[in-house]
């Protein structure tokens, strides 16, 4: 077992108003995650020392935050992966705006899945699907909502195009219904127009912070630009398939 | 008087994991105003937690299944403590309930011939649970919240509801505050759906997320409604024990559901020894039987001829075999027992658990694929409740309502894994749709009294005003010292009335509960609202458990090992006198005639 140390924190505290770094020093236990230390400091030092968590396990998305820099979900953010002496900042996602301390506005978020047209089955289906359609799809729904692919999008965190782009995790969402093989509706439109997916550049940022390994550029975005390009930008294309083949 | 935003709605739903989630649809597809109160962001309640499965006799994979069984099943496994109707009404109606998920987007893993698959679990004569791998919960929830962002329902994110407001003895609106600045809230209704989950916080090792802080029972009890079996704490046999700071997180069933293996340490499958003689049938006789059971499931074949593995069996039964096994000296290094699932291929390991694999290798650097694991019981889920009538989800209080972990009388002494999420689907509907109802016969808004507004604002401003008032994470932790060693998993009569005497001191602590700082996203505030809700559920769990004099389900005491006949007749129920909880014996409900058939016929669990 490693010896126990104390570690050092700087944690940010602030609202929308401003703020500034926090230094805690916090006794590591054994197996402990970044998450235990904030909790730490909020029964030791701070009790208002404000952050969203809900299972501590990884399934629910909750406590998405900076750890050095990084973006993380606290709850799987082992100290153990810190040198004893290293300072280990927390702070808030920053595409986000700040509600307090290390609680984001993810409200924008919210929004966007209300533009999308939602499961649309097709008529007098009956039901059965193989698992080997199902699989993507399956893939896409693992999505926890913790919006670290938001937060690292360069779209949204540099350019703050949120009038432009919904975002990566909007993306997964179409694409969840685009590849449900039993979904009847179209939303290349959305994804061409409101969406935005033109404003990926596939920098793919967004999947290397996925905690659900999604392969959000690569499975979800890269084969819905190619349906929207042959959509709106290749005419040959668009009229050989509205001939040879039936919507999906 | 502060400030307060008000909001009017024909049905408040107050909780929104799948019960509220489904409540909500269902109250919203009646035309009416419908507000969902999340106490996190939408999509974060605790069935997103959910693992295993949800349980229905859709018989997809064994055809020889039906809500007779179904029903059989939850009632053996519940000791006949449930509500007989409520059994019935989840039997018959979870199949439905589940194919609506999947025509509003679901996609659950599918069997060869392309319908929905369903895995074994413990106490479920056939393979019953609709999964999708082990995050059956999210697929749930997301589903839900995909279905209710377009059913025209109003949503209050991160809201906690402090206090119900009545009208005579009518419910007629609740009063809140927003965490992301304090701002107050009244929401006006005519009718008010509980679907706050259960009381998991009041445990220190737990399963439960921390929103599980008893609110819709603490709200309901103040609101005069009574609450039912308490005593029915469910420790789920297998939480991970290692490292600390994941101490209670949730091993799913579906481990030992794919044929995972527990042994001691000294590599001795303990299982057959606590198998209940009468049950003793409807397992494996011998490792080779058990191992045929896994080698059928493996190769995918739908049905099988063999029995199940003895870590089949039911939780309350499970849990106790495994802290037996501690307790006697044979538990694991760190005081849990082994997991064993690592003999099979590790990419059907990866298939079938993928977020087990995950969890055990993020957060205790150990692969399922190649080791086993450890793990001990968790509290796990309440059984117990507010009373509501069957058919309707309705409480004595007229116009309020609940439904899920919050309610009461469904699973009677013991819920079957599985049979949480089917409660969801099953009575959050039923609740949406009594809700609407009652709300649609409602013509005016009912009255709401100003004396209980600045009640509600004087109990919330309180803690601001103690500068000496004591520290909120101190009192949860003194609460865990109690409920761990007075109302845990073997409970006796000296433990519990000195239990019940250190909650009585540490209430009168809660009462002079403090808090520094403002009231934006103030968690030391916020807990110093929920300890108070958290205490009336510890209490009631201590005071429901010292007057239940046997051993059934759930509820084991050392000193009346045994279960009584005459005591599987009853309900425990507690209610608000003033400043005091009362306690009687309530009669069960009586089951028909054709019911009671179903309870005797001996159906066979294997050909």
């Amino acid at each position: 077992m490693p010896e126990a140390y104390n570690a050092k924190l700087r944690v940010y505290r602030g609202d929308a108003s401003g703020g500034t770094f926090k230094d805690y020093t916090v006794p590591v236990e054994e197996g402990m995650v970044v998450l235990d230390a904030i909790h730490y400091i909020q029964r030791e030092v701070d009790p208002d020392l404000a952050v969203r968590w809900n299972c501590k396990a990884a399934k629910c998305g909750s406590c998405s935050a900076e750890v050095n820099g990084h973006p993380s979900l606290m709850c799987k953010t082992r100290m153990k992966g810190f040198s004893p002496d290293e300072t280990i900042t927390v702070q808030p996602i920053q595409s986000f705006p700040i509600i307090k301390d290390l609680v984001t506005d993810v409200s924008w978020n919210y929004e966007q899945n209300k533009r999308i047209q939602p499961f649309t089955p097709k008529k007098d289906t009956d039901w059965i699907m193989y698992q080997e359609d199902i699989e993507r799809v399956q893939e896409f729904r693992k999505c926890i909502e913790c919006f670290l692919c938001q937060n690292v999008c360069h779209v949204l965190r540099d350019n703050d195009r949120k009038d432009a782009f919904s975002g990566p995790r909007f993306m997964i969402r179409v694409a969840s219904l685009e590849m449900h093989p039993l979904d009847d509706a179209d939303r290349l439109e959305f994804l061409h127009k409101e969406g935005g997916i033109g404003y990926c550049n596939i920098t793919k940022c967004c999947t290397e912070v996925c905690p659900e390994s999604i392969h959000i550029t690569d499975n979800g975005i890269i084969p819905m630009k190619e349906r929207v390009v042959d959509e709106y930008y290749d005419p040959v294309a668009k009229f050989l398939k509205k001939v040879f083949s039936p919507k999906k | 008087m502060s400030n307060y935003e008000i909001k009017e709605h024909d049905v408040l739903v107050i909780g929104a994991g799948g019960a509220g989630l489904r409540a909500a649809i269902e109250a919203a597809g009646k035309g009416i105003s419908v507000g969902l109160v999340c106490k996190s962001l939408l999509g974060k309640a605790h069935t997103v937690m959910a693992e295993g499965g949800v349980a229905a006799s859709l018989g997809t994979v064994d055809s020889r299944d039906g809500w007779q069984t179904h029903f059989r099943d939850t009632m053996i496994g519940g000791k006949y403590l449930n509500n007989y109707r409520m059994a019935e009404l989840h039997a018959k109606e979870a199949a439905e309930c589940v194919y609506e998920l999947e025509k509003w987007g679901a996609v659950f893993d599918r069997t060869h011939d392309g319908k929905i698959l369903q895995r074994a679990f413990g106490g479920h004569t056939y393979k019953r649970l609709c999964h999708v791998g082990d995050r059956t919960g999210l697929e749930m929830i997301r589903t839900l919240q995909d279905k209710g962002v377009h059913s025209g329902i109003d949503v209050y994110m991160e809201c906690t509801i402090s206090k119900l407001l009545k009208d005579g003895d009518k419910v007629s609106g609740a009063f809140g505050y927003f965490r992301e600045d304090g701002r107050y809230i009244l929401f006006r209704a005519k009718a008010i759906v509980l679907a706050t989950g259960g009381t998991g916080r009041a445990f220190e090792v737990t399963s439960n997320s921390w929103e599980y802080t008893a609110d819709g029972q603490a709200l309901a009890y103040d609101a005069g409604a009574d609450l039912i079996d308490m005593e029915f704490v469910q420790f789920h046999p297998t939480g991970m024990v290692w490292p600390p700071g994941v101490r209670g997180i949730l091993v799913t069933e579906a481990v030992r559901g794919e044929g995972g293996r527990l042994t001691n340490k000294d590599g001795e499958r303990f299982m057959w020894k606590y198998l209940p003689d009468a049950l003793r049938g409807d397992y494996a006789a011998d490792i080779n039987e058990a191992n045929a059971w896994v080698n059928d499931t493996l190769s995918g074949k739908l049905k099988t001829d063999y029995r199940r593995p003895p870590e089949l069996s039911t939780r309350d039964n499970v849990a106790r075999a495994i802290y037996t096994e501690v307790k006697e000296g044979r538990g694991s290094e760190h005081g849990g027992v082994y997991l064993d699932i690592s003999y099979q291929p590790a990419d059907r390991v990866k298939k079938k658990l993928p977020s087990m694999y995950h969890q055990f290798k993020d957060l205790a650097d150990v692969d399922i694929t190649k080791g086993p694991m450890e793990v001990g019981p968790t509290m796990h889920y309440t059984m117990g409740g507010i009373r509501v009538e069957a058919d309707t989800q309705m409480s004595k209080v007229p116009g309020l309502f609940a439904a899920g972990e919050c309610s009461g009388g469904m699973h009677g002494a013991n819920r079957l894994g599985g049979n949480s999420l089917s409660d969801l689907i099953v009575f959050g509907r039923r609740a949406g749709r009594g809700a609407a109802a009652y709300a649609s016969n409602i013509s005016e808004m009912p009255k709401i009294s100003d004396a209980e507004i600045k009640e509600a604002i004087d109990e919330l401003e309180a803690p601001f005003k103690r500068e000496k008032g004591h520290n909120p994470y101190k009192l949860q932790k003194d609460m865990y010292a109690i409920t761990g060693s007075c109302f845990g998993i073997f409970r006796v009569e000296a433990d519990l009335k000195k239990g019940l005497d250190m909650m009585e001191e540490l209430n009168e602590r809660i009462k002079q509960v403090g808090c520094g700082g403002g009231k934006n996203y103030n968690p030391g505030w916020h807990l110093a609202r929920d300890l108070r809700n958290l205490s009336i559920a510890a209490e009631a769990i201590g005071r429901s458990a010292l007057s239940r004099k046997e051993s059934r389900g759930a509820h084991s005491r050392l000193d009346f090992p045994d279960t009584d006949e005459d005591q599987g007749h009853e309900n425990t129920s507690v209610w608000k006198d003033g400043d005091k909880m009362q306690l009687a014996k309530t009669p069960l409900p009586v089951m028909p005639a054709e019911l009671k058939e179903l309870l005797k016929k001996k159906e066979v669990s294997h050909a």
